[in-house]
């Protein structure tokens, strides 16, 4: 899939090598493997799920040492974006 | 107003000890009395590519073993009368120093100088945390590949941990006809991915080695590297030098190039 994903679209080496750190890099800051993180994912998505409705695709989970203020952090701090699609359930 | 400068990598064969000498030799010539310590006990190399190998009396180890006083260590250098290199021992390993030593030895050594920057060995073993422990601030290197990004992440993380207050990007080795292609990443790339501040970007100058070769650094030459690191020892010292453009500085060059062939 992920092969197909790139011979239509023609990634460039540069984009592969960025892709790759951007998802190796995650797991070695935590020590912590893709795998468990889209399963820390999904486990989040079921429990606000049950509140409100949400965009469960374009969500997002992150594991940063900076800020969003881009300042060092003392402890990895893990982030959520996640798109509320209607508040009322 | 001194300050203690660790050059590091994660990685060996990205440059640190390149760097150390020119970031060294360049703010000796700006006038700064700088001391280069090679930190990597076993292999040194440092003493090399300054072209001193053949100065070397006393190293590191004689200086914490007591053997010598820190002073007789100190090697000049043969081109700066502020530079001076204390090389390491080539027939000792690690373990010969521990960080306490290191920090003791820097602390009694800070005050002489205005820059005492420390060339770290490849790796995160003993080597790298007697490298570390006793300095102020931190320039990590890498070049734009995935193994040697992927390992400065770590020495940035172990740099943090060690509360190393201000630490700072080098990228070397940048191929920008490969940028252009799309077969190598950009600086805005590794800097958006380590998401520390960039401090210097040196291009791939064949001319850093022919420098080497001869034992002479390439900083304040007129190469592309040279003009590179003449920039990195500026922002060092805390003056604000835009970055080159790199595409500019490539068509200038072989412009000048295309006129000697030609002719």
């Amino acid at each position: 899939m992920e092969l197909f994903k790139n011979i239509l679209k023609r990634k460039s080496s540069r984009e592969i090598a960025k892709d790759r750190l951007k998802i190796l890099l995650i797991s070695d800051r935590v020590n912590c493997s893709p795998e468990m993180m889209e399963m820390i994912k999904n486990d989040i998505a079921k429990v606000i799920s049950k509140y409100m409705k949400i965009d469960t695709k374009s969500m997002e989970i992150q594991i940063t040492k900076t800020s969003s203020k881009g300042r060092a952090l003392k402890n990895p701090t893990l982030y959520a974006n996640i798109p509320i699609l209607d508040l009322k359930q | 107003m001194s300050e203690v400068i660790v050059v590091t990598s994660g990685k060996g064969g990205v440059g640190k000890t390149t760097t150390s000498a020119n970031v060294g030799t360049g703010l000796a010539a700006m006038g700064k009395k700088v001391l280069l310590i090679d930190t990597d006990i076993g292999l040194r190399n440092l003493d090399v590519v300054m072209g001193l190998e053949s100065r070397i009396v006393y190293n590191l180890v004689d200086v914490v073993e007591g053997n010598c006083r820190i002073k007789q260590a100190l090697v000049r250098d043969k081109r700066y009368p502020t530079l001076f290199l204390l090389p390491s021992a080539q027939t000792r390993d690690k373990s010969a120093v521990n960080p306490a030593q290191m920090v003791k030895m820097i602390t009694h050594l800070r005050d002489q100088f205005d820059y005492i920057i420390l060339d770290c060995p490849a790796g995160i073993e003993q080597g790298f945390q007697n490298a570390i422990a006793g300095a102020d601030r931190a320039l990590v290197v890498t070049t734009p590949e995935v193994s040697s990004i992927r390992d400065a992440d770590r020495i940035i993380g172990l740099l943090e941990a060690n509360e190393i207050g201000k630490i700072d990007l080098i990228i070397n080795r940048i191929r920008f006809d490969m940028i252009k292609r799309g077969d190598m990443m950009s600086s805005d790339d590794v800097v958006d991915i380590l998401s520390i501040p960039l401090i210097g970007l040196v291009p791939d100058d064949e001319n850093v080695v022919i420098a080497t070769n001869q034992g002479e650094p390439v900083v304040g030459s007129n190469t592309l590297a040279g003009e590179a690191y003449q920039n990195i020892c500026h922002r060092v010292n805390g003056k604000e030098v835009p970055f080159i453009d790199f595409e500019r500085g490539i068509s200038f060059w072989t412009r000048i190039s295309g006129i000697f062939h030609r002719s």
